[in-house]
């Protein structure tokens, strides 16, 4: 099993160097390649949720990613230390699920709190999971009070 | 790349080229663009992505946004765009609903003139 982790101070600079890395471990663990613009497109929304995040709530603490083989899947999860506070607005029913058995969710199993301090974004909260939940087949994102973890996966060939 | 900004007149319109990377770090700097141009009284604006490498959400909003300060003043904000990979985002997000996406510059100007 193959398995790297990076960690990244919460600034947006940074977002680019973490789909970077992610795009190179997929295709080192045999995604194809033709889904590795989807895997770029949902670690960099994942991660650039991660960042709003952090710079509203904790801008000192890192980001986290987690890339993995397993059972033939390439498996990345992000996670943030923002604390949870109320349940996120539109979250998508298809693609995103709930950790289960994990206390300390959000309603629904899905919580973050809005993102998007543009003076008025023009894009909803929740807009970035949407986007992953178009692109990647699994998604699951697991809400608590100290933090959120999306964790995405696509098929992979590399051999064990 | 990060992100290359352009901008020139057509036809009276107004036409952004973009090159590179639009992402929470590069989008503020297109936002701030499209908030100038149209503070200039450029309301009919025609943004060119066909040599835009990323586009991620953060990116979407920033069109929206500048969508919706143009329409403020009736103008109206097309894009130029044939890649297969920038397409796919609006796709998910059912944005080529929003945008009048065209395959050249000169066809989004003529397009827009057939409007008015």
């Amino acid at each position: 099993m193959a398995t790297v982790e990076v960690t990244f101070t919460p600034l947006p600079a940074h977002v680019r160097t973490a789909r970077l890395v992610a795009t190179a471990v997929a295709r080192r663990s045999g995604v194809d390649e033709s889904l590795l613009d989807e895997v770029r497109l949902a670690v960099g929304e994942a991660c650039s949720r991660a960042v709003e995040a952090h710079q509203r709530h904790c801008p000192a603490e890192p980001v986290r990613i987690e890339m993995t083989d397993h059972d033939q899947r390439f498996v990345v999860t992000v996670s943030d230390h923002a604390p949870t506070l109320r349940p996120a607005v539109a979250a998508p029913e298809n693609g995103i699920h709930d950790g289960a058995g994990h206390d300390g969710a959000g309603e629904d199993g899905i919580g973050y709190e809005a993102i998007g301090h543009d003076g008025g974004s023009a894009i909803p909260a929740g807009f970035g999971l949407a986007v992953i939940s178009g692109l990647a087949e699994d998604v699951r994102v697991l809400s608590t009070s100290s933090g959120v973890s999306v964790r995405m996966s696509w098929p992979s060939t590399a051999a064990s | 790349m990060d992100l290359k900004l352009g901008h020139y007149n057509k036809d009276g319109i107004e036409v952004v080229d973009v090159e590179g990377e639009i992402d929470v770090y590069t989008a503020p700097r297109l936002r701030e663009l499209l908030i100038d141009l149209v503070n200039k009284n450029n309301y009919q604006l025609v943004v060119n992505m066909e040599k835009v490498e990323f586009l991620d959400s953060t990116g979407l909003g920033v069109l929206v946004g500048g969508l919706k300060r143009v329409r403020a003043h009736d103008g109206s904000l097309d894009l130029v765009c044939t890649q297969e990979r920038i397409l796919k985002i609006f796709r998910i997000t059912g944005l080529t609903k929003v945008f009048g996406i065209h395959d050249t510059v000169d066809q989004a100007i003529a397009a827009k003139k057939s409007e008015k």
